[in-house]
């Protein structure tokens, strides 16, 4: 056991009120989430009678559990609404860990855009992984009309998923408060258990008009797809609920009855360090270099944490810790770079977590591995490779967390989005990019230049300062954390102090799943 | 005459049991109790040496079968038996055959018993010796001048007494107390008297040994009272000045003397505004209310029971008794705000020891509170140096008690005791009728509510924080009985709402059991027992909660209309049939419990569509009994 010391003179108000400043930008977008479609819809639909997404889950939760919702932001920086129409997220249900995926019927209806369809699809790959339970709370018109095109083919995979995740024995509830219609309702369709509203519920393949169009044949919405139908006559709905507050409780009944274990997260330490204090470590100016350790001080039990291999290959710091009493592996960026012993140091230690079957986190803040004649000479690309190599063929579970820069093969060799880790947030601070703004801008600038020079060509110096804030203010843009998280890269922007939170939920999903290390029919090798 | 007391059985159940066994256990003499099948497991047959059986609940069964209690007194070689008060304490034959049997009474002779049982002969004599009496007839045809109090001449309690201010009311009233009268007493003769409105209850303890000697150990005022029954008596009595105390202590012996009596007795009177009193009649027992007495006299009235019954002359502190400071006793009932009782299951029961305080109580933590007998959970007895300071005493001890998970009139007798009327203004039977309680604080209730909702949540908590939200859009939400409260944890401490009203409030600690919050910059402790039934209790007063369902069952909810039933008992008469129109007030079903009758009556105007009960059917509290649309 070693207690980490965390210095107060590393925290600073100034990068208190930065971080602050950063994290009032992110909960703006999200405050858009959370406005649904805006107040006349929101209005309109409470007095149907109706209740939120978020209203619905809140109801659906056992009371004073935590909820973890993911990707809030989604949607972000593209024309659709912040939020994406629907609301994800991991809480308990009776005990269980579940994931409850909430149509947001506020906004255009609830359709599904191409952002809506991206968001589920990552929801469904976290189900998947991590066995979750599903509940969908279902009301959506269905396909965004206008980009349906976007939606349509790739949209099938739902229904794919739903019944794999029911093949796989991971249970799925349909819990239906209004419309889920054409493709919708394979959503009622493919999953486990089904629960409709009475006079709410509309499940139809086509609708009056449709089904006029398609044969000629007058009908209407309750005997063509109501609850009450499909709860007598066609057997869709295995409930019939009398409201929307009936609806859920018979939705908690299921999860009840599917007799899983309910686990608790086990008592532990918490660390000797005020999380506050996670607000005042990192720089937002991310060239400002700071120590992973004090961070770790804020999140690992009881601020304990045995490093690995400190004096080799510092750059990196790697070593064990327990978080909410589960025990981890942690890969953290010390200094931005990655060497040639940096990388090997950690192909090393994710092989010693994988014969340990410990699960891996990794802080990024990482500027990309170390480049320059030495270092292509001495093989930095074998040994950034051994790395990659180890952490894509890793078969612990990986978390990721942003905590500052995340630039060019750094971001793979950290377990970035592409090499799935079971999650990733970020800091409200982080960036993601191929590289920084100003050097590939700069880039951009010489490789210009040099192409003016061989054509014999004068170069517009003008215009090359323009073109570098150009693309400066783009790349910049492109790569902050609501850029990313908008583009469902990550899963969700988190207040650096709920760090500790975030990951203990997780490991707590993670821990309801099974999973073995990767055994290579080779000792470990040493590196 | 048997002279012995060394094993002592108590013919008799509850507080007053282990009131008598405590003075045993002080003088070193073995205990006996009686217990019924409903008292197997009470304090007071727990706590004696030893305990016999008397199968079966009902009073009729155990507590009034004299011959089952002489039985018990052979079997465990008992040598005495006291009756306390109620069940077989006035019984003369009774007294008589514990005689016969060899064993020493803790009573009066049977005889003096006898000639004070009956009130009608009783005041006949009272009369020639003296005392002053009330006019009273025994036919309602000679009675004249309203109002009258029609009274059972076996009775006690206020048992089949009802008072009469018209001659419309007179044959109704009359022939319902013979009825009343008949059920409790096994006897249905009744008598009408003169009613003294708004009288001050005043009664005069006596004691007298056989040796010559009766004295008076002074006045108990017994005025509050609900439904004829005492609720708080207080000695010495404010009204009463030295020189009517002279007079009625004079009175008051004479009363005894003339029966030759020995033994502790009460003398009782009215005494009206002007000063002038009445021989009521007098009660052969030791009294409920002794205690005041013994606090401002500091003499034990039990231990002196057995002295005079050993043949021993009186102890000078006796025959020479001062009063020192003043005491007041408030009787704890399990009853509700129209004085009906209620039964359940004391899920605790606690009332913190303090200077002055005495209690003497029939109950404890995990008593049940049932059908079949008196509903008084116990004693709370102040002594103080001055009748404020003993008011204060006692309400402070009621307002710390936690009584839980039976509905009791402690918050009326706290109200009691610190409100103005009480303190200040003259006392009369009517204090109760007149009495406004001072409106609660409506707040109090909501934050009780919040406290509980505070508890119940620290009760769930995990690892994470309580209610963490990575994304937050709305508290969490409780509500008891409509009061709706939401709360949220986070970072900078406690966000709160009661009824949608936003307060602001700090969360100092909350455990399952305990939460400390301030408001307005007070802080306060709220202890807290959750259940089925949460009680929260805390210097801004005691609440009783039932957490709404958050997920009703569609069709559980009581259909509109729903008349129920207020407490356990027995159906007595039905007057209602389908299809009846009915209007608001009309008695719909007369219960039977406690031996009182109950009506319960429509509260609207309507149709009767359903009647879900028959005569003579066992209801629990609660049952549906008609439904009126």
């Amino acid at each position: 056991m070693t207690v980490l010391i965390s210095r107060p003179e590393v925290l600073s108000d100034e990068r208190r009120d930065a971080m602050l400043e950063q994290i009032a930008l992110v909960d703006a977008e999200v405050q858009k989430a959370l406005a649904g479609g805006g107040e006349k819809y929101v209005d309109r639909h409470h007095a149907r009678g109706k209740l939120l997404p978020r209203e619905r889950i809140e109801l659906l939760l056992d009371r004073d559990t935590p909820f973890l919702e993911l990707m809030p932001v989604a949607a972000y920086g593209s024309t659709f609404p912040v939020g994406a129409s629907v609301v994800c997220g991991i809480g308990k249900v009776e005990g269980v860990d579940c994931m409850i995926i909430a149509n947001d019927p506020t906004v255009r209806g609830g359709a599904s855009n191409p952002w809506s369809a991206r968001k589920t699809g990552r929801t469904m790959e976290i189900v998947k992984e991590n066995r979750l339970p599903l509940i969908f709370l279902v009301e959506s018109g269905g396909a965004d009309l206008p980009t349906q095109a976007e939606i349509f083919i790739p949209g099938g995979a739902m229904f794919r998923n739903l019944t794999q995740l029911s093949s796989m024995g991971v249970p799925t509830i349909a819990l239906v408060f209004g419309n889920s219609t054409a493709g919708g309702a394979y959503v009622p369709g493919m999953s486990d258990y089904v629960v409709m509203v009475r006079e709410k519920a509309k499940v139809f393949l086509g609708g009056p008009p449709l089904v006029k169009m398609a044969t000629g044949e007058e009908s209407d919405d309750e005997s063509l797809g109501g609850a009450e139908m499909h709860a007598r006559v066609s057997g869709l709905a295995d409930q019939l609920a009398e409201d929307e507050v009936d609806c859920l409780r018979l939705g908690r009944d299921i999860v009840k009855r599917l007799n899983l274990p309910a686990r608790d997260v086990p008592t532990s330490l918490p660390p000797r360090y005020d999380e506050e204090g996670l607000l005042a470590i990192a720089s937002t100016d991310l060239r400002v270099p700071f120590d992973p350790r004090d961070v770790l001080a804020r999140i690992v039990d009881d601020s304990d944490f045995d490093e690995f291999k400190p004096l080799y290959g510092s750059s990196l710091m790697t070593g064990w810790a327990r978080l909410h009493g589960f025990p981890i592996g942690v890969l953290a960026n010390a200094r931005g770079v990655l060497f040639s012993e940096e990388s090997e140091k950690a192909a090393q230690f994710i092989q010693l977590a994988n014969s340990s079957n410990t699960p891996l986190l990794f802080l990024q803040n990482t500027t990309g591995y170390m480049v320059g004649q030495k270092y292509e000479q001495d093989g930095i690309i074998k040994d950034g490779a051994k790395m990659i190599n180890a952490v894509s063929n890793s078969k612990v579970p990986h978390l990721t967390v942003v905590i500052g820069a995340s630039y060019g093969a750094g971001n793979y060799g950290m377990c970035g989005r592409a090499f799935n880790p079971r999650f990733l947030f970020s800091w409200p601070h982080a960036k993601s990019a191929v590289m920084g703004p100003a050097q590939l801008a700069g880039v951009l600038s010489i490789v210009g230049r040099q192409s003016a020079e061989s054509r014999g060509l004068p170069y517009d110096e003008e215009g090359d300062k323009a073109m570098r804030e150009l693309v400066e203010t783009q790349i910049e843009a492109q790569s902050l954390a609501l850029a990313n998280s908008g583009r469902v890269y990550d899963d969700g922007i988190i207040d650096p102090r709920d760090t500790r939170t975030v990951l203990g939920i997780c490991l707590a999903v993670i821990h309801g799943t099974e999973f073995r290390g990767v055994r290579g029919g080779f000792g470990v090798f040493r590196m | 005459m048997s002279s012995g007391c060394s094993k002592l059985l108590v013919a008799n159940r509850g507080e007053i049991a282990r009131r008598v066994f405590r003075t045993c256990r002080e003088l070193g003499i073995a205990t006996v109790a009686v217990f019924s099948d409903a008292d197997a497991s009470a304090p007071f047959a727990a706590e004696a040496d030893e305990a016999v059986h008397l199968p079966g609940s009902a009073p009729s069964e155990t507590y009034l079968r004299g011959d089952l209690i002489i039985a018990a007194a052979k079997a465990t070689g008992a040598d005495a038996i006291h009756p306390g008060y109620g069940f077989l304490s006035e019984n003369a034959a009774f007294a008589q055959s514990v005689l016969d049997a060899g064993l020493t009474w803790l009573g009066p002779p049977p005889a003096a018993i006898d000639l004070m049982g009956s009130k009608l002969r009783s005041k006949e004599l009272m009369a020639k010796a003296g005392v002053p009496c009330l006019p009273s007839w025994t036919s309602p045809s000679d009675a004249s001048g309203f109002p009258l109090l029609v009274k059972a001449s076996a009775g006690g309690g206020g048992r089949g007494m009802r008072i009469v201010r018209s001659a419309e009311e007179l044959d109704e009233a009359f022939e319902g107390a013979q009825r009343e009268a008949l059920s409790a007493f096994g006897d249905g003769t009744v008598f009408l008297e003169r009613y003294v409105e708004n009288p001050r209850h005043v009664e005069v303890q006596v004691i007298a040994d056989t040796r010559g000697n009766t004295v008076a150990l002074f006045e108990r005022d017994c005025s509050i009272q609900r439904r004829h029954q005492k609720v708080i008596e207080e000695a010495p009595s404010p009204a009463v000045s030295d020189d009517l105390r002279r007079r009625l202590s004079e009175a008051a012996v004479a009363a005894a003397a003339a029966v030759a009596y020995e033994g502790v007795g009460t003398v009782e009177f009215v005494l009206d505004a002007s000063g002038e009193f009445f021989f009521l009649e007098m009660n052969t027992r030791l009294q409920v209310e002794h205690p005041v007495t013994e606090l401002v006299t500091g003499l034990d009235l039990v231990a002196l029971q057995i002295a005079v019954a050993r043949g021993e002359a009186l102890p000078p502190e006796a025959l020479k008794p001062t009063i020192t400071g003043h005491a007041i006793e408030a009787r704890l009932y399990a009853e509700d705000e129209e004085f009906l009782p209620r039964t359940g299951t004391l899920d605790l029961f606690e009332i913190p020891a303090a200077e002055g305080i005495r209690v003497d109580s029939g109950v404890e933590t995990g008593s049940v509170v049932g059908v079949h007998y008196d509903a008084m959970l116990a004693k709370v007895i102040a002594h103080g140096a001055t009748r404020q300071e003993a008011s204060a005493r006692l309400a402070a001890a009621l307002d710390r008690a936690r009584i839980h998970g039976v509905v009791t009139n402690r918050d009326l007798l706290v109200d009691v005791m610190r409100s103005d009327d009480w303190l200040t203004g003259p006392v009369d039977t009517g204090f109760l009728d007149r009495f406004s309680r001072p409106t609660a604080n409506p707040q109090a209730h909501q934050l009780h509510c919040l406290a509980a909702a505070l508890a119940a949540a620290a009760g769930r908590a995990s690892a994470f924080p309580s209610g963490w939200r990575s994304v937050f859009s709305q508290p969490q939400r409780a509500s008891y009985q409509g009061v709706v409260v939401t709360y949220r944890h986070h970072r900078g401490g406690l966000d709160a709402s009661l009824d949608g009203e936003p307060i602001a409030v700090r969360l100092w600690n909350a455990t399952p059991e305990q939460v400390e919050l301030s408001v307005d910059g007070v802080r306060r402790v709220f202890l807290v027992s959750l259940g089925p039934t949460t009680y929260v209790d805390s210097p801004l007063g005691h609440s009783a909660l039932v957490e709404d369902e958050r997920f009703p069952v569609p069709g559980s909810a009581l259909a509109a209309g729903s008349l129920t039933a207020p407490m356990p008992g027995t159906v007595l008469r039905i007057s209602a049939a389908v299809g009846d129109e009915v209007k608001a007030g009309d008695a719909l079903v007369v219960l039977e419990a406690m031996k009182m009758e109950h009506a319960v009556k429509a509260v609207a105007d309507g149709t009767v569509a359903e009647v879900l009960v028959t005569a003579g059917a066992q209801v629990e509290s609660g049952a549906v009994l008609v439904v009126v649309s």
